[in-house]
């Protein structure tokens, strides 16, 4: 069924290349999002299809991450299709085959057992991701992609690295050299304990750059403000979920090997230094793509947060991989329909977005309240479950700092939203036809949906799932 | 006896000293010597000395404003008690009381502030009612959450020694979320900076002095008193909530009492001295957050 | 067999130091163009029983870091009719001094961390760092974007010689894959870099600053 899941978005992507109509191309992507989606429904249904081989293993965090993914690019390829017929303008040739084929590649980031294929695949997502942030072809769009593609390959290098010293620490401990995640988990105890640790902080740095936790973080803010507002839900929901799937492998090889306290502090150090970073950067912010970058970085913080409190916040951790993935989906989005009809994203030039474009300026502020943890969306669960958890694991110093981070970045992130929403919609702004379509706006009100429904009562099958992939990495091998 | 003695007389006396700690730590941060630290009570007493002028326009509501204002905070203060000793008055349901009482002080400062028929005030007004809107009901989230955790009904038994049984690793998120909370209702009650600057001379920028402008001599000095009595209730709840007095000796108690509260003064200034006044659209978000954190804190609790 | 081994590391170590010092864009894509040539025959004499998924690996990695990637590099450069002028912010014989010391302490330091075995291990990781490192300084002080795809270029081979220490684990697909990346990235670069010289009239890394806080 991988093979389906890899090749069949691959195969489309192909077709996308020789399609010759601009208007007809972009629904490939919707075709695709639906398949992919329909494969990993019936992956869920049929457990014994998740084992391939040695090195195709869906396991239940993987299974998580892809079902994440799946959703948001769902929904997303639907906006997709609509957001192109705004910009017949451009050649959107390369955009819809590397936006097909990304989530076929992804796929395989969340079934490779093998830490070698992982590295492959999370590498070919930065790749084929780098043209779609180039779609506006203005200056400033190719210095993000430069910048994206430097940072991105010189950070994915080192985890490569750090691939590689995890390997010849097994050699060092007496065992057989290896990268199958399998192998390195039952044979955790003999591994060598200072190849591991170095292994450790250059994967962390590796995929953390790929994730953008401070300060591997400065590509984020220049991709995501330039890229269309659907790259931006893609790369912060899909590129950082699978980037963050290769930490928690790391660290339940670690775990293993008894490193807990020593990746603990580490990956604590990491998460509040991204917070840090990221209300500082939103404080005054005019562009309010960037200052959705920046939020990104403070999520993965807590991401990286929530797995150094260790096992008990496990869950929210994934639940808020999912929240946040949602929730920052519905925020780009919107952010790229408002970009859209003010042709700007500083905050001088688009006040009032609410009256230019009711839906997508009433869901920009939800979806603002919703990122910061306000109930009752699903952000607040989860976000709180981790601070409850770090509370009881004893980080009494690291817990206040987190509300207090929350408290600045809510502050911070509020004023820019309120300034782009509520006010006059200026007059000199340049008057552009775009206004909310059922393609462009219904995508928004489906992550509504999906947060509301997660914060308020979490379906059982998830809480399954979840509770699955919290004793799969609690478990030792 | 003598515990209540000693309760009455700090209660009384010690409300304008924290002003005088404040300005002094802000003096110090700024390099200057600053005002004596006694130099509230000189105010209060030439305030008191001197005649008023009143407004021709004004009624007896003009009058009724601090002097209501003052016997409701006073009496919001008896409810409360300080560090471990019992408040004077204490009863099942009294902090719902204890916010109505500053609510009432709150209402006739403003319609005294009205009553004068002055633009500026009722600016000031405005303002003030805006941002206590949004305080108000975080105050009594805060106040939930203690509920819940003392499973009691009366300010004196959940801010005493039943909130300190109760706590332990699992309820501590909500305790700091709160205590966050507090600290920045703390500063807009009393409009400190951020939220206020009790020394700016730009009316437009007022928001509490604004609706005192008209008042003068011993009705100023009221207000004034009224003022430091609250920012010290308040301290002594922050104060009971974050210090842990667990030593049931009287003296102790009020030994860790009285350097909580003057700590809470230092910091206070010291905040006052690294920031500046926000604007006022933030401010509303400030106290927003403040209102959500002692919400959520309520939610995270009952979860 | 390990004194082969061990020249052509020194030899690898020595044209490290070589592109830390010239001066011409051209010369410099030349040089780890051998280095690349270099890097493949390695794995070849570093284990006697020559298996096919080896020699295979070997030959790819040959062609694609010596004659495939170059050239699309040559070609870019070409295209975009630059000035040869590497520009480092640190000067060339400096930045070779600096090179020289990093070799030498990686020499030195490697003595003391690693489990002396007597194989190949003692040559191979500090000639990894110290390729990693010089990977480095090429893509800190250089501002033109070419020359930062060299010291990306580099990197990779200084983490292609750590890998020899891996032969055996290291599945044949995934080494392919490794390569194959590898050269994709490049590619994409490379098409930026060229739309950098158009949008910018200049390849030079400090004119990319239209974006910042």
């Amino acid at each position: 069924m991988v093979y389906f899941q890899v090749i069949i978005p691959i195969a489309l992507a192909l077709v996308a290349l020789v399609v010759p109509s601009n208007r007809i191309r972009p629904w490939l992507i919707p075709i695709t999002g639906v398949i992919h989606f329909c494969l990993t429904l019936w992956l869920l249904f049929n457990p014994e299809q998740c084992y391939v081989n040695s090195w195709l293993i869906l396991d239940p965090v993987g299974k998580i991450i892809l079902l994440n993914v799946s959703i948001l690019y769902l929904v997303c390829s639907f906006y997709a299709a609509g957001y192109l017929q705004y910009r017949l303008e451009n050649k959107n040739r390369i955009f819809v085959a590397c936006f097909v084929a990304f989530i076929g590649i992804f796929t395989l980031v969340c079934w490779s057992y093998n830490l070698g294929v992982m590295w492959i695949s999370i590498e070919a997502t930065t790749l084929i991701t780098a043209p779609l942030i180039y779609f506006n072809k203005s200056t400033q769009s190719i210095e993000a992609t430069w910048k994206y593609l430097m940072v991105g390959s010189v950070g994915i290098a080192l985890a490569l690295l750090g691939t590689f010293f995890l390997a010849y620490s097994a050699i060092v401990g007496g065992t057989d050299a290896s990268m199958d995640f399998y192998y390195l988990l039952k044979n955790g105890g003999t591994l060598n304990k200072g190849w591991l640790q170095a292994a450790f902080i250059l994967l962390l740095i590796g995929y953390g750059t790929k994730m953008g936790l401070a300060p591997m973080h400065t590509w984020k803010p220049d991709a995501y403000g330039e890229a269309p507002g659907i790259v931006g839900a893609i790369l912060s929901g899909g590129v950082t979920s699978g980037a963050f799937l290769a930490i928690t492998r790391i660290w339940q090889i670690c775990n293993v090997a008894g490193e807990t306290a020593f990746t603990s502090k580490i990956l604590m150090g990491i998460g509040l230094f991204s917070m840090l970073i990221a209300s500082i950067f939103m404080m005054n912010q005019r562009d309010f793509k960037r200052m959705l970058a920046y939020s990104s970085v403070e999520h993965m913080g807590i991401l990286i947060i929530g797995l150094s409190v260790g096992t008990t916040a496990l869950f929210a951790t994934f639940f808020h991989v999912i929240a946040s993935t949602m929730t920052k989906g519905m925020l780009f989005l919107s952010s790229g329909n408002i970009n859209r009809a003010y042709v700007s994203k500083n905050t001088r030039q688009v006040t009032g977005a609410i009256r230019r474009l009711p839906i997508s300026g009433t869901l920009f502020l939800i979806g603002f309240l919703a990122i910061t943890g306000t109930p009752p969306f699903a952000p607040f669960v989860s976000e709180f479950m981790i601070l409850i958890k770090a509370f009881a694991a004893g980080h009494l110093v690291a817990g206040s700092l987190y509300i207090l981070f929350m408290l600045v970045i809510f502050m911070g992130m509020g004023v820019t939203v309120l300034k782009v929403v509520y006010g006059k919609v200026p007059k000199d702004v340049v008057d552009t036809p775009y206004q909310d379509g059922i393609l462009t706006a219904m995508p928004l009100v489906a992550f509504l949906v999906m947060i509301l429904v997660l914060g308020i009562a979490m379906p059982a099958s998830l809480t399954h799932l979840l509770n699955e992939a919290v004793s799969f990495m609690g478990k030792p091998i | 006896m003598i515990d209540q003695i000693i309760h009455m007389s700090v209660y009384i006396l010690m409300p304008p000293l924290l002003f005088g700690i404040m300005n002094k730590t802000k003096a110090y941060l700024a390099g200057r010597r600053g005002a004596p630290l006694l130099q509230p009570y000189y105010d209060l007493i030439r305030l008191f000395k001197k005649k008023m002028v009143i407004s021709s326009t004004t009624t007896w509501v003009f009058y009724a404003g601090p002097i209501v204002t003052m016997l409701a905070v006073i009496v919001a203060g008896l409810l409360m008690p300080l560090g471990q000793s019992h408040a004077i008055i204490s009863f099942t349901g009294d902090f719902i009381l204890f916010a109505y009482l500053f609510a009432l002080a709150r209402f006739f400062t403003t319609i005294a502030a009205m009553d004068t028929g002055s633009a500026f005030e009722g600016m000031g007004v405005a303002r003030e009612m805006t941002f206590s809107a949004i305080i108000e009901p975080g105050l009594f989230f805060a106040f939930l959450v203690f509920v819940k955790l003392s499973g009691s009904m009366s300010l004196t038994v959940m801010l005493q020694r039943n909130l300190y049984g109760s706590i332990n690793q699992n309820n501590f998120a909500p305790l700091v979320m709160v205590i966050i909370g507090l600290s920045i209702i703390l500063l807009a009650e009393n409009s400190r900076i951020p939220v206020d600057d009790p020394n700016t001379h730009l009316e437009l920028t007022m928001i509490h002095e604004a609706m005192v402008l008209d008042h003068s001599g011993p009705l100023l000095g009221l207000i004034e008193y009224a003022a430091n009595v609250k920012f010290f209730i308040l301290s002594s709840l922050l104060c009971t909530v974050i210090v842990p007095i667990f030593s049931s000796d009287g003296w102790l108690s009020w030994l860790g009492f009285l350097t909580g509260i003057i700590l809470i003064s230092f910091m206070v200034g010291i905040v006052e001295s690294i920031m500046a006044r926000l604007r006022m659209s933030r401010v509303t978000i400030l106290l927003f957050s403040a209102f959500l954190l002692c919400g959520s804190a309520v939610i995270i609790f009952e979860r | 067999m390990i004194n082969v081994f061990n020249s052509l590391l020194v030899m690898i170590l020595a044209l490290n130091l070589l592109a830390l010092g010239s001066r011409s864009i051209l010369s410099v894509i030349r040089i780890i163009a051998i280095q690349g040539i270099l890097l493949g025959i390695l794995p070849l004499i570093l284990h006697e029983g020559l298996s096919i998924p080896q020699v295979v690996a070997s030959l790819t990695a040959i062609s694609m870091k010596g004659v495939v990637i170059p050239m699309v590099m040559i070609h870019a450069m070409k295209n975009i009719r630059i000035k040869r002028e590497v520009e480092p912010i640190i000067g060339f014989v400096p930045s070779s001094i600096l090179g020289a010391v990093i070799t030498g302490s990686a020499f030195l330091l490697s003595n003391q961390i690693t489990v002396s075995t007597g194989g190949y291990e003692n040559m191979i990781i500090p000639a990894a760092i110290t390729t990693i490192l010089v990977g480095f300084i090429q893509l800190i002080t250089r501002y033109k974007a070419i020359s930062q795809v060299v010291g990306y270029l580099v990197l990779e081979n200084g983490i292609y010689i750590f890998s020899l220490l891996l032969i055996e684990a290291i599945p044949l697909i995934v080494e392919m894959g490794m390569l194959l990346d590898l050269f994709v990235s490049i590619f994409i670069i490379s098409i930026i870099t060229n739309h950098i010289n158009n949008a910018f009239s200049s390849l030079d890394t400090r004119r990319l600053t239209t974006l910042k806080e």
